[in-house]
């Protein structure tokens, strides 16, 4: 097993370095540094000596990839590209182009948030969900089975945004008993998080238990399950001891791909219910044309989701002996 | 499973369900809403609430250039002079200057000089700070910091030992200096370059020391060297005072005095404004430290100011808090305003000492629907007013403007204001169909100007907040000229029954195409006449607007090509000159109509440079009108000569006046002296807050709802029964 993860975080290298010199290509393809620099010094009075000397201060006058003006190793190490993305692979993400802070520290600082509304939603979306799909399975072939299908349908269809102004408007405006969006430390954190929390829960309820529906079908229909029925078996106890443990490869794969995300926080939530994640601060990056925090946030995608490959790899071997790695 | 498994379950989520239940009734009976976004400690404090959309980027004083920076850095430093509160036409006053500037003549070098003295109050303390803090030796305390003394410090608040120090005129020639510094990349400097003596020069000698610095240390680290990583471990410290900048002289420990090129009194308005605001060495010695330069906490940042307020909770991707200044001197409301103003209940804290509110807590909210609602649950204490919710806040009546039932039920005041800015469509004067000063090429933009229906433009889009432009300079700056005298002849006629300027008729602008050599909008050559349209409307959103402008064109037979652009491109484009007809808008930087002509003067239609003259537009008669008037002060001789140089743009007709935007803006009932000034930002000091009444009503309009809920839980349950009965009877089939 440590040769296998050895292994692959050595395979990770060069994915990691195609990422960096993508978004980078592709960043400096619709961007210059020029444009930069003007949306970053503001709207007024941004003369062409006030954008070089921002270059200038902030290492954005080098070339892109090849300095053909220097001498020897420098061609290549005096660039844009060298200067700006060679830190990043020991996780040095370096300052801010806008504001000038340490990226690592905003990093730092709102990955809590950010984990304070996925990891709830996630855990109470993967309880719904798996227990409410178990029912479903438990009345297949019923009419329950059938509206819940036409429910689950029906949800999934519904944009996102919707349910959370939707949810806002119910349980803060009408029915007032949380706050319509905001953030706390502590204590008071639970009645921000709470709605949030509830509608990534609700919003993810028709695919999730369409999904995981068709996992336990399909287990269902396997002769083990048969077996275990004509010992005599309740349903209760077939569905919860030998379905729900055998569905478990599948259901692995899908929830070890989603951990490492969790961190990356949520755009749309963020920012409708002013969470001060991560997934707010990318979009900050975005739209104010922060080259250098946009470049870390897709770096740390990368690395995350090179470790949730791997991590779902290894917990394959946990659920089931048979797998081995190698 | 079993039924009795099913009944605890069952028995065990009404638990819960109760208890979240009782949670919330309990914190409703406690006083505070379960709704509530603040903390229920602070219910009924003198704090005042207000949002923000985005992380502000710079606390620097000769950074900080933007509108919702200006909010926090406005209320924190202290330039030597303000705008008053009340009085309007705009007035300045002194702030922290004893008087305003004794203003003298100087010849240097053969040349006339503008010398502007200024002397400032004694007396005056700084905020309490860390950069002042002194040990039992009197040695500055945190001055020699290691990465181990700031551990886990996030705010220069996280210091244990805070000083102050009395104000002085070095602060303030200190931050002349800093202007200059290229690291610090002053909006202004530009600007203040072309008139303060000497800033130029001192720019660039200190350019040079910086450049001979990083040059020795690249020699000295080689291949690897990353500039921006070893000034976070070893910043570049500049002497200001080792290059000669014989434009700032300081005369006594409260004196000092700025040296104009010529004349420039528009200086006297930039000296209102915080690049002008002292910065103490010790702030900068301070925040120099690699300890914290790596721990993000500079100046930029944590300011260290004078003003009423100083910033007590910096979390920008959270919320901004300002409290009072425990150091501020004795500052009085003013007793005198604009008539009316002690009508409207604005002088009636006249004299008592500001300010009145002890803490101003700023939240992010991204998007404004939230901070909207949350304004109406009168958890934020002010709002603005958009496209989106303007139905929902107003109304138009008889009498005018009018809040709608449910905001005036509320108690809800309503504030409307033209901002000193205009929004316009220019055309490129120097391109062969549209520009020229040829008789025939002034009437073919006459044409469109009178084909653009600003008025129905207003209505559709902008649900009337605006005022149609005749001119460059909008209401509220001197200069403005209102009714039959400020009528664009060119486009509008009088109406005396009305007493208002109607738009001349579409046949009008048929006429003066005709008369352009573009009958019903076919040209000389036979082909329809076309022109491009550049704009930075982005987004399906601007579609419908977009749409309205193709269609005042069709009226003329004029195949307009719109080319939208990001901001970033459009800017390029009209930078290069490469553009016929395009929309944008400006901003005043000060209350003088220099500030606003100057957007037409020629010397100021460069392209390729930054330009201010975007249409490139160049009248002889203009630029000497304007040289005039310049730098006159406002007398009937300045109104006189710009009434002469609107006349002269309303026949060149470079632009389409556009129009003056007008701001909305609401407060609650328990918010005092609300009165916009556009000019002046720090004016939080002079708002009153009844904390008392906030909170009776918050929670009166915020009363929790549950029996919804209750009842929501019960229809589930009994939908749960016939799954129920399916069970039972699989699990006693026979």
């Amino acid at each position: 097993m440590t040769a296998y993860i050895i292994k692959r975080m050595l395979y990770a290298i060069p994915t990691l370095i195609g990422v960096n010199v993508l978004i980078f290509a592709l960043f400096f393809v619709v961007n210059s540094p020029d444009d930069m620099a003007r949306t970053i010094l503001g709207d007024k009075n941004v003369t062409r000596a006030a954008i070089e000397n921002w270059k200038q201060e902030n290492g954005y006058h080098l070339p892109l990839f090849w300095n053909a003006g220097a001498a020897g190793a420098a061609r290549v190490t005096d660039t844009i590209f060298f200067t700006k993305s060679v830190r990043l692979f020991v996780f040095d993400f370096g300052n801010a182009d806008r504001t000038g802070t340490s990226i690592g520290d905003q990093i730092r600082l709102r990955i809590a948030p950010s984990l304070a509304i996925a990891v709830p939603t996630f855990i109470l979306g993967l309880l719904v969900d798996i227990t409410l799909s178990l029912i479903v399975a438990f009345y297949r072939a019923t009419y329950l089975d059938r509206w819940a299908l036409v429910l689950c349908v029906v949800t999934m269809s519904i944009s996102a945004l919707f349910y959370i102004i939707g949810g806002q408007y119910l349980f803060s405006i009408c029915l007032r008993l949380v706050p319509i969006s905001g953030f706390d430390t502590g204590a008071g954190m639970f009645k921000f998080v709470l709605l949030p929390v509830v509608i990534g829960a609700v919003a993810g309820i028709g695919a999730g238990v369409r999904f995981y529906r068709i996992i336990f079908l399909e287990v269902i229909g396997n002769d083990y399950i048969r077996t275990a029925r004509a010992k005599g078996l309740s349903e209760a106890q077939v569905l919860f001891k030998h379905v729900l443990k055998n569905a478990m490869i599948p259901i692995l794969t899908g929830v070890v791909m989603t951990i490492p995300f969790l961190f990356y926080g949520s755009l749309l939530m963020e920012a409708f219910f002013a969470i001060p994640g991560l997934g707010g601060y990318t979009l900050e990056a975005i739209n104010g044309q922060d080259f250098a925090v946009v470049r870390a946030m897709v770096y740390l995608g990368a690395v995350l989701n090179v470790a949730g490959l791997v991590l779902t790899d290894i917990s394959y071997t946990l659920v089931d002996p048979r797998v081995r790695l190698g | 499973m079993r039924i009795g498994t099913h009944r605890q379950t069952a028995l065990c989520s009404v638990k819960i369900f109760a208890a979240v239940l009782a949670a919330v009734m309990l914190s409703g009976a406690c006083g505070s809403p379960p709704n509530n976004p603040h903390r229920a400690e602070d219910r009924s404090a003198n704090y005042y609430y207000d949002t923000f959309m985005a992380p502000p980027k710079h606390f620097d004083p000769v950074r900080s250039y933007s509108t919702d920076e200006a909010v926090f850095v406005c209320q924190v430093y202290e330039p030597p002079l303000q705008f008053h509160f009340l009085k309007r036409p705009y007035e300045l006053e002194p702030l922290t200057a004893a008087r305003m500037p004794n203003i003298s003549e100087r010849i240097i070098g053969g040349a006339v000089h503008t010398v502007y003295e200024i002397t400032i109050k004694p007396g005056i303390l700084y905020q309490p700070h860390p950069c002042f803090a002194r040990d039992e030796r009197a040695a500055l305390r945190y001055h020699h910091l290691a990465p181990d003394d700031v551990k886990g410090f996030l705010q220069a608040g996280d210091f244990e030992h805070s000083g102050t120090r009395e104000l002085m005129a070095a602060d303030y020639v200190l931050q002349l200096k800093r202007m200059a510094d290229p690291r610090l990349n002053c909006p202004i400097l530009s600007t203040m370059a072309k008139y303060i003596l000497g800033l130029d020069d001192y720019a660039a000698g200190l350019r040079s020391r910086l450049q001979a610095e990083r040059a020795a240390r690249r020699a000295a680290a080689g291949l690897l060297y990353n500039q921006n990583e070893d000034e976070k471990q070893n910043p570049v410290r500049i002497d200001y005072d080792g290059i000669a900048f014989p434009g700032v002289e300081l005369v006594d420990r409260y004196t000092y005095r700025i040296i104009i090129k010529g004349r420039y009194p528009q200086i006297k308005y930039w000296l209102a404004m915080p690049f002008f605001a002292p910065v103490p060495q010790e702030a900068l010695d301070f925040y120099d430290q690699a300890a914290l330069i790596e721990r993000g906490i500079t100046l930029d940042r944590f300011p260290v100011g004078t003003g009423a307020y100083y910033i007590e909770s910096y979390q920008p991707n959270r919320q901004i808090v300002l409290a009072r200044n425990p150091n501020y001197r004795f500052e009085a409301y003013p007793a005198e305003g604009e008539p009316g103003d002690a009508g409207l209940g604005l002088l009636r804290d006249a004299g008592r000492p500001l300010p009145f509110i002890d803490r101003a807590v700023y939240m992010l909210e991204p998007e404004y629907i939230t901070s909207w609602n949350k304004f109406l649950q009168g958890y934020y204490d002010t709002s603005g007013i958009t496209s989106d919710n303007f139905d929902q806040a107003v109304t138009m009546t008889e009498r005018g403007v009018g809040l709608t039932e449910q905001l005036q039920d509320q108690g809800i005041g309503l504030i409307t204001a033209a901002t000193a800015s205009v929004w316009y469509f220019g055309f490129n004067m120097r391109d062969s169909v549209v520009g020229g000063l040829d008789e025939k090429q002034c009437k073919l933009r006459r044409a469109i100007s009178i084909a653009i229906d600003i008025e129905e433009d207003l209505d559709i889009f902008s649900n009337g907040r605006g005022i149609p432009a005749h001119g460059l300079v909008p209401p509220g700056i001197f200069g403005y000229l209102e009714g039959r005298e400020g009528v664009n002849p060119y486009v509008y006629d009088w109406d005396e029954r009305q007493r208002r300027p109607v738009r001349k008729s579409i046949e009008e602008a048929r006429r003066l195409l005709a008369e352009a050599g573009y009958p019903n909008g076919i040209g000389p050559d036979g082909r329809q006449l076309t022109i491009s349209f550049d704009n930075m409307m982005t987004g399906s959103s601007y579609a419908p607007y977009l749409n309205w402008i193709l269609k005042q064109f069709r009226r003329l037979n004029i195949n307009l090509v719109i080319n939208t652009t990001d901001y970033n491109r459009f800017q390029d484009k009209i930078n290069s000159g490469n553009f016929q007809f395009f929309n944008w808008g400006w901003n005043a930087d000060y209350p003088d109509p220099e500030n606003f002509l100057f957007l037409l003067y020629g010397p100021n239609a460069r392209h390729g440079q930054g330009v201010e003259n975007s249409t490139g537009y160049v009248s002889e008669r203009y630029d000497e009108l304007f040289r005039r008037m310049e730098t006159m002060d406002d007398t009937p001789e300045r109104l006189a000569l710009i009434k002469q140089m609107h006349a002269v743009l309303q026949h060149d007709a470079p632009l389409h006046f556009g129009y003056f935007p007008v701001g909305y803006s609401l407060y609650h009932q328990w918010y005092y002296n609300a009165k916009p000034n556009l000019m002046g930002r720090n004016t939080l000091k002079y708002k009153r807050i009844d904390g008392e009444l906030r909170e009776r009503l918050r929670r009166e309009w915020n009363r929790p709802l549950i029996w919804p809920l209750v009842l929501s839980g019960l229809v589930l349950l009994l939908a749960c029964v016939p799954a129920a009965v399916l069970v039972w009877k699989r699990e006693h089939r026979p």
